[in-house]
């Protein structure tokens, strides 16, 4: 961490603690975001692996039921608000205002904000398991197991605060970048010039800043349920269990899209440059992330086909269920089209990028198959559904995430990840996220449920169990490789340049490290400076060096940029490869 | 340079100021935030096993004369946004001044109608109906309680030696975005608790 901090503080001229908790500095921000989600990452795994090992061996005696409980609500609610946002927050924070030319994000101030109001209610929740126990409803909460009939305990309070100070969070940091892309793009920067990672941060944001009030809603009634008195989940007095459900997933399905579609970003950065080739079908890429966006907030009820929702419901959502499965495959089609017939590159971002596709397939198709309410029937609340959801979030997100930090770790840090120790630490994850969560299919189809703490011998559980438990194991140990990998790196001298070594070379002079990107995830290869983007014309490939070179002819202008007269002019004569920032920085 | 480096600071994509943009954004957050609590309201409109139900209780001629006051607040509001705009600073402060006594007016009545309703036996614990009507209005009496406090904090900034900047009208006219947006909520609120006949 101490090592992190000297590299990035490159931006400004103090790196001491004191700057570092009174920092405005996207970059900064990106860095504590990036470290305090890899922590949580850490505690959340932790929880993971005492969770298979108390049920590796049938009535196993590990964890007792209690705590067991509040063991897997809290991996899941720490996975997800505490290491998979976070980390997505991080990449955001680091790279929106380098990708569409912007100095920092349009509120500085807000964006400090978020992270330390993140941070308590980060904190304010973990604390719960030293208060009397953490919740030890499921991440979903549902009531009325979760209101004060049959939760006594304080656990389900902390979830509530906690949930209503992260939610705060991620609102103002969803509006923060949402204005951010809308509003300080560079002159030419146009949307359908943005770089595919940030038409994702885009659709991300405003599917958290239109779900977020609904959970606050719900979670405001169930804080009113518990502490005031209402019924508003309470049947016997004319409440609705139902109702918590529905307003919950209003929030929850989309926030599956928030937690899937940064790593779908990620890998569209990361593949055009590995296999030197422009991303396939851009606008169809874009407008498939947009519509998921869209459709991700007609889907929620396939969560609750077993609440006897009617038959009209039923087919409305088992029918948008199946058609969200469409944009989903075009992307997965565009990524294939953009490897395809390319010169590829097997650097450990590619690795994670291919097995972020391969698993996140596996887990879409489980996925579509319980758009069927019948299937989805025999599935609900066994291991099934557990396995379907760890494809998704550690095959999608997590691998995502991973080729994500492997291709941005030199430019964010100035020194480049042990490719041999990268690719040991994704053979051993990808293996092992295998032999986990595989068996967890046939757990599920073998009737298991989910949220049990313990089985007997003899029901045809032990032996998947005990190879899931062995999986969680080597799990731990790819990620203490990548952990070792870090610090080892840390130690290393800074080597990297602008793009270094994973985005194709521009021909003429670069402008200043830091300020600038280049990102090949759009229909050309765009980089953006402060002053202009500057977008390819043309492509060459040399298969016999190691990055592509891709020629910056004529930066084309719009309309909004003839408002920066002098700059404009500088980019309109310059029919050379010159960069239209260049002369500036 | 120097005027090239002050119009970057003010140069935005699309024209609009990036504060203005995220009261937008903001505010169809606060739609959902709304509409949640709304449906909510719709959903256990019937489901009251005890009294006192809804047209036992409610006080129209009171709450309409309420209603009336916060409609009033939103048309001094655009007389403050119009005076901002137009460099009449007095009536800038005597309208947000107005709009504040108006908005307070507005939780006065609120008051009265959550005590009155305390003393005939409706509290948020009593049937679905105390349950929803309390959380939906009281939500919206805490945003107008925001409200008064960002109009006032305009109001106190007006009486600094800089006023309120260069920016005056574009800072009035985002803090009437939100004012505006809480009083359109209160007419859905009103008609839909109020007027919209039970059962």
């Amino acid at each position: 961490m101490a090592t992190a901090v000297g590299a990035i503080a490159h931006t400004e001229e103090h790196s001491g603690l004191w700057s570092w908790l009174t920092t405005v500095d996207h970059k900064k921000i990106g860095a504590l975001y990036g470290i305090t989600g890899f922590c949580f990452f850490l505690l959340a795994g932790l929880e993971a692996v005492m969770i298979r090992t108390q049920l590796a061996v049938p009535n196993g005696t590990v964890l007792d039921a209690d705590v067991y409980n509040q063991f897997f609500t809290m991996h899941a609610l720490t996975m997800i608000f505490l290491a998979i946002m976070p980390m997505g927050a991080s990449f955001f924070n680091y790279f929106i205002p380098l990708q569409i030319g912007a100095r920092d994000v349009a509120f500085p101030r807000l964006n400090a904000l978020s992270y330390w109001i993140f941070l308590s209610g980060a904190i304010i929740l973990t604390s719960s398991f030293l208060f009397g126990g953490a919740p030890n409803g499921g991440w979903f909460g549902y009531t009325p197991l979760t209101d004060r009939q049959f939760s006594t305990g304080t656990g389900l309070n902390f979830y509530v605060v906690g949930l209503l100070i992260l939610g705060t969070s991620s609102l103002m940091a969803s509006l923060n970048f949402a204005v951010t892309i809308i509003n300080l793009r560079a002159p030419g920067m146009t949307m359908m010039r943005l770089p595919v990672y940030m038409w994702m941060t885009l659709v991300v944001s405003f599917l958290l800043i239109l779900s977020l009030p609904v959970l606050t809603v719900g979670l405001i009634q169930l804080l009113f349920d518990r502490m005031f008195g209402t019924n508003f989940f309470i049947p016997e007095q004319g409440g609705d269990p139902i109702l918590w459900q529905h307003l919950f997933w209003i929030f929850g399905h989309p926030e599956v899209y928030v937690l899937i579609l940064p790593s779908m970003g990620i890998v569209s950065e990361v593949l055009p440059v590995m296999s030197k080739k422009p991303l396939f079908g851009y606008s169809a890429i874009v407008f498939a992330g947009a519509a998921i966006g869209v459709l991700g907030f007609a889907v929620w009820s396939h969560h609750m086909f077993t609440t006897g929702l009617g038959p009209v419901p039923q087919t409305f959502f088992s029918a948008s269920t199946m058609a969200i499965g469409v944009p989903t495959g075009i992307k997965i089609f565009n990524w294939l089209g953009t490897m395809y017939g390319g010169n590829i590159r097997f650097t450990t971002a590619t690795y994670f990028s291919v097995g972020f596709i391969a698993l996140f397939t596996i887990g879409g198709i489980s996925g579509v198959m319980h758009a069927s309410p019948p299937i989805d029937g025999q599935h609900q609340d066994s291991y099934f559904v557990v396995a379907h959801i760890h494809y998704v979030l550690f095959g999608g997100a997590i691998m995502g995430i991973f080729s994500g930090i492997f291709y941005w770790f030199p430019k964010m840090t100035g020194r480049f990840l042990d490719e041999t120790l990268g690719k040991i630490c994704f053979w051993i994850m990808f293996v092992a996220m295998n032999v986990t969560f595989f068996p967890m299919h046939f757990l599920g189809l073998a009737g298991m449920p989910r949220r049990i703490y313990t089985y007997d011998a003899g029901l045809g559980w032990d032996t998947w169990n005990f190879v899931a438990t062995i999986g969680a194991y080597g799990i731990a140990v790819g990620v203490l490789v990548f952990i070792v990998n870090f610090f080892l790196t840390m130690r290393k001298p800074m080597t990297a340049t602008d793009n270094p070594g994973t985005a194709p070379r521009l021909s003429g002079p670069r402008p200043r490290r830091r300020r600038s990107m280049t990102s090949m995830s759009s229909r050309r290869c765009t980089t953006a400076t402060r002053s202009g983007t500057c977008v390819t014309t043309g492509w060459r490939f040399r298969r016999s060096r190691s990055t592509c070179t891709c020629t910056c002819r004529r930066p084309r202008t719009t309309r909004s940029s003839w408002r920066w007269g002098r700059r404009c002019s500088v980019s309109a004569r310059s029919r050379t490869s010159r960069l239209p920032g260049s002369a500036l920085s | 340079m120097a005027v090239a480096g002050h119009e970057m600071e003010h140069h935005t994509t699309t024209g609009i100021d990036h504060r203005k943009l995220l009261m937008w954004i903001f505010l169809a957050s606060e739609c959902l935030f709304f509409g949640a609590l709304i449906s909510t309201y719709l959903i256990f409109r019937n489901d009251s096993i005890v009294g006192p139900y809804p047209d036992e209780i409610l006080n129209i001629p009171v709450t309409s004369t309420s209603t009336f006051v916060l409609l009033m607040s939103s048309l001094t509001m655009v007389l403050a946004v119009y005076g901002a705009q137009h460099g009449r600073v007095v009536m800038m402060r005597t309208m947000l001044l107005a709009t504040i006594v108006l908005g307070i007016a507005f939780l006065g009545f609120q008051t009265y109608e959550f005590r009155s309703f305390g003393a005939e036996g409706l509290v948020p614990s009593t049937n679905q109906f105390g349950a929803t009507f309390f959380v939906l209005t009281g939500f919206h009496g805490t945003h107008v309680g925001v409200g008064i406090l960002y109009l006032t904090s305009l109001l106190l900034a007006s009486f600094r030696r800089t006023g309120l900047g260069r920016e005056r009208a574009l800072h009035v006219d985002i803090a009437g975005l939100y004012w505006h947006f809480v009083d359109i909520v209160w007419i859905v609120i009103f008609t839909i608790i109020y007027l919209m006949p039970q059962h």
